[in-house]
């Protein structure tokens, strides 16, 4: 099969962008779409062009390193799945394919198809964990967790952080990423103690990194990969406005 | 080379206690004059650095990928081992050990294995503590599940995802010291030189690969957590970018390699579908508890699988090892499953594959049951393949997957270059010739939370020398030994691609030191490796430049270093002259084709050590002594 691609190159930051005409013929529907991508680098290289950088890593669908825009849909259009696992079959032949970047104020550009998603590690630094030095854990079946607790807290902590959910809110929110963590750590007993103060320094960060608020449009869940649902935005609401009431600002 | 495994003395039992009763301690108030750079943010990785920040040293902490919570070890799926005996059917840490050195087919160290099952039920305590939402019974208690090897139940999981969930548990106490300013974290960072000076580790240099920099980092103790070497297969489960340069560059400067061709070939793999594939997917282990694996009793039988009654099937690994049945080790697993498929009685295209079925668990068990257990694995299987697992088998074939070998270390995770330490899959120690499903989890965050942090501070106590200042002229030549290589790379100006060059390394590691080896095959192999290294360097195409993001570039590196480590393994495989675990000698085998060790002439670990100046690299042993288990032939029937 073919596909005709328009794809998003851009040297640094600092240059300006534009997009570029590929067709790529001769594929076969097997091929998972970025393994098509390796194979347009490998002809545009052999013919001295600059391949097109993208990230991705496992491959799998788990590591979240991957992810771009194809026709302005984050992933792709199959829903549940990240790029890398997005195969040709779901295109017809000939299609006709825009691939952009993530486009968020808090995710610039590194090049072409890649960003910058540090901005997400430093939410996590503001208090998306559990203090738990290494040594001073008791023992892991003297605080029981409910079944039904542990299931809620294993399917927020399925996000893969791949900011799909940032690149497809019209406001660049990260508020289900952010979501996603409190709402983990918080159907657990051990993640009680810092609960408050993980909120208010996951939404505070968020915010000075630049991503908007949220404004119930829904784009992140439709795009989510791992089905983390919006009702998750709802408990970091609830959770942040009962911290802000009750710490005094 | 001097080989002390530094081993404290005393019963099996006591050993860890009397490392820690007597190792040098750093005080709190110095800790803070000490740096330690720790390359890798794997489970390895991530705890090592973050329990080292935590206990107040300054810490950097470099990986390649652009977040520390994109490592490799966040694909690991089924679970991780520990010795709770929380299910009552008989555990202890004693077992596990016995059972782990089994399984590596009596080629490892007895007190690292022992160690390592010691400290397998902390490992439980500090994740669940850190919020990794294992997988619980209704009463609350932690649940397990069984993985091949083992008769019990030590397995403790989250969902299809426990790898994601402790790298998460590790990622965000590694955040956290980050967020204190305890830890300098470099994103997108690439080692490509260790520093020594005067016999000891001293710093790295890094390739910023965002800016293309290359940088200088001194420290007083360097930690590599770099993973395995499986991608020198080109298709392996490993993740794209997994690859063997950190610790390649470590066994340039001194560092001994230990066991290069022990690598594990995982038997449930989606079967490789194209030339263009770039990578295996696995389908966890976890699937042999309650997954049939066959192939029609009749070879080439063209029925669906679904019309074909039980009597005309063959579940071999049942019938072969009736004891174990499916949940037989991977290597015998793997095996097994090639030679079926030799034998023509292999599945779908090509004849590479063998059914993994569920039919009988979901009549047994229903189907939400089953996709309770396994539901993100059969959505990604239905993913790739477009067929659901529920409706009809899974069609597998084995594919590489992990590597015992790696730098070798002491009983202190020390490599043979003082300050130079190394955890998780970079180092050989735990595994032997065969690992278990489920303990390289273990592995990796006992090395990291627990045995990294004191055998740090002991040798920053005792041992260490002065920093040097990144001024000094020994890294002004690392730095220009690094650079060197980059401007040949991209000086080739070649026409062929890089990728051409790693697919048919990956085909020819494949046919010779893959799933079954023959002294004709590594020979064969050995003389057309040095041919390829040369055509590489004369047409490999590597465009762009150095000072800015070239992916190609941080490609042709990985490969031109996979090449040298491809002859190190077949090397190592030749001169191992018996068969062990996951290194199958056809020269060596059983009449009914099991591995035939030799304890007389190979009961030792093959330490490699570079041979500098274009001379070849020299082989030494480090005898292994069993003195709480009897080598014997390993059955699982």
């Amino acid at each position: 099969m073919k596909l005709i691609l328009h794809v998003w190159r851009q040297r640094s930051p600092s240059e300006a962008g534009a997009f570029q005409r590929h067709e790529v013929d001769d594929l076969s529907p097997e091929l998972s779409f970025l393994e098509m991508l390796d194979l347009l680098n490998e002809r545009l290289t052999s013919q001295g062009g600059e391949p097109i950088a993208f990230d991705s890593d496992c491959r799998e669908g788990i590591c979240g390193a991957c992810g771009f825009m194809i026709d302005g849909v984050a992933h792709g259009p199959r829903p549940g799945t990240t790029v890398c696992q997005l195969h040709l079959r779901s295109f017809r032949d000939g299609d006709e394919l825009w691939l952009e970047p993530w486009r968020a104020q808090a995710f610039p550009l590194v090049r072409d198809l890649m960003v910058d998603r540090g901005a997400l590690d430093r939410i996590i630094a503001a208090g998306g964990y559990i203090t738990a030095p290494t040594g001073s854990a008791p023992e892991a079946n003297g605080t029981p967790v409910a079944k039904r607790d542990a299931e809620a807290a294993m399917d927020a902590a399925a996000c893969i952080g791949c900011g799909a959910c940032v690149a497809a809110c019209p406001n660049a929110s990260a508020s289900l990423f952010t979501a996603a963590k409190v709402v983990h750590l918080g159907w657990l007993p051990q993640g009680q103690a810092e609960r408050r103060s993980r909120v208010l320094g996951m939404v505070d960060r968020a915010q000075h990194e630049g991503f908007g608020g949220c404004t119930n449009v829904g784009e992140c869940q439709a795009v989510c990969p791992k089905g983390i649902r919006m009702e998750s935005i709802a408990r970091l609401n609830r959770d942040y406005l009962r911290a802000a009431l009750t710490s005094g600002r | 080379m001097k080989l002390d495994a530094r081993i404290p003395a005393g019963p099996l039992d006591g050993k860890w206690d009397v490392f820690t009763r007597q190792m040098r301690l750093v005080s709190p108030a110095n800790r803070r004059r000490h740096e330690v750079i720790v390359v890798g943010a794997g489970l390895a990785g991530a705890a090592a650095a973050a329990s080292l920040a935590e206990l107040g040293y300054r810490v950097t902490c470099l990986c390649f990928q652009d977040s520390p919570r994109r490592a490799h070890s966040i694909a690991a799926q089924g679970g991780i081992n520990a010795a709770k005996n929380y299910q009552n059917d008989g555990d202890s840490a004693h077992r596990l050990f016995h059972d782990t050195i089994k399984g590596g087919d009596f080629r490892s160290r007895e007190a690292n294995v022992y160690r390592l099952a010691q400290l397998s039920g902390r490992i439980i305590d500090q994740c669940v503590a850190q919020g990794v939402p294992f997988a619980r019974e209704y009463g609350g208690a932690l649940a397990n599940r069984s993985f091949g090897g083992a008769q019990l139940s030590r397995t403790f999981y989250a969902r299809g995802q426990t790898g994601q969930q402790l790298l998460l548990g590790a990622y965000q106490a590694l955040e956290r010291q980050v967020g204190l300013g305890h830890c300098r974290m470099l994103a997108r960072h690439e080692m490509l030189e260790l520093v020594v000076h005067d016999g000891a580790a001293r710093g790295i240099i890094a390739r910023d690969l965002q800016t293309g920099e290359v940088t200088r980092h001194a420290a007083h103790a360097v930690v590599l957590a770099t993973g395995g070497y499986a991608n020198v297969f080109y298709l392996s489960t490993n993740a794209k970018n997994c690859n063997a340069t950190a610790i390649w560059r470590a066994y340039q400067r001194g560092a001994a390699f230990a066991n290069p061709c022990f690598t594990q070939i995982h038997p449930t793999c989606i079967p490789v579908t194209g030339e263009h594939q770039a990578k295996l997917t696995l389908m966890s282990e976890s699937l042999r508890n309650d997954g049939r694996v066959w192939v029609p009793a009749r070879a080439g039988d063209p029925r669906a699988p679904a019309s074909i009654p039980d009597g005309e099937r063959d579940y071999f690994l049942e019938r072969r090892y009736p004891a174990f049945g499916n949940l037989v080790p991977r290597d015998v697993a793997s095996r097994a499953a090639k030679a079926v498929c030799d034998a023509g009685a292999g599945v779908g295209p090509g004849g590479y594959g063998v059914y993994l079925d569920f039919a009988d668990a979901i009549r047994r068990l229903g189907l939400p049951a089953i996709r309770e257990r396994y539901g993100n694995l059969f959505d990604m299987y239905q993913r790739i393949t477009e067929q659901d697992p529920a409706a009809g088998p899974m069609r597998i074939y084995p594919a590489v997957h992990y590597t015992m070998g790696g730098l070798w270390v002491d009983y202190a995770l020390m490599s043979t270059v003082p300050g130079l330490f190394v955890a998780g899959e970079a180092n050989f120690s735990d595994h032997g010739a065969n690992r278990l499903g489920a303990s390289a989890l273990m592995q990796g965050l006992a090395d990291g939370y627990f045995i990294i942090p004191p055998a740090v501070g002991d040798y920053l106590a005792s041992a260490a020398p002065p920093a040097v200042d990144v001024q000094h002229p020994v890294f002004a030549a690392a730095e220009d030994a690094a650079r060197a290589r980059l401007g040949r790379l991209l000086s080739v100006r070649g026409r062929r691609p890089v990728d051409a060059f790693h697919r048919e390394l990956g085909r020819l590691m494949w046919d010779a030191c893959g799933m079954s080896r023959s002294a004709e095959g590594l020979r064969q192999a050995l003389a057309r490796l040095p041919a390829l290294r040369d055509e590489f360097w004369r047409d490999a195409c590597v465009t762009g430049g150095a000072g800015e993001v070239n992916q190609a570039l941080e490609r042709a590196g990985r490969v031109a270093d996979f090449l040298e480590l491809a002859e190190l393994m077949c090397r190592d495989a030749l001169a191992r002259d018996e068969s062990c675990g996951s290194h199958f000698r056809e020269e060596h085998q059983t009449s009914d084709g099991e591995a035939r060790r030799d304890d007389t002439r190979f009961a030792h670990v093959a330490v490699w050590q570079q041979g500098g100046g274009g001379a070849p690299p020299r082989r030494h042993v480090e005898p292994l002594v069993f003195e709480a288990v009897t080598p014997g032939q390993r059955s699982y029937k």
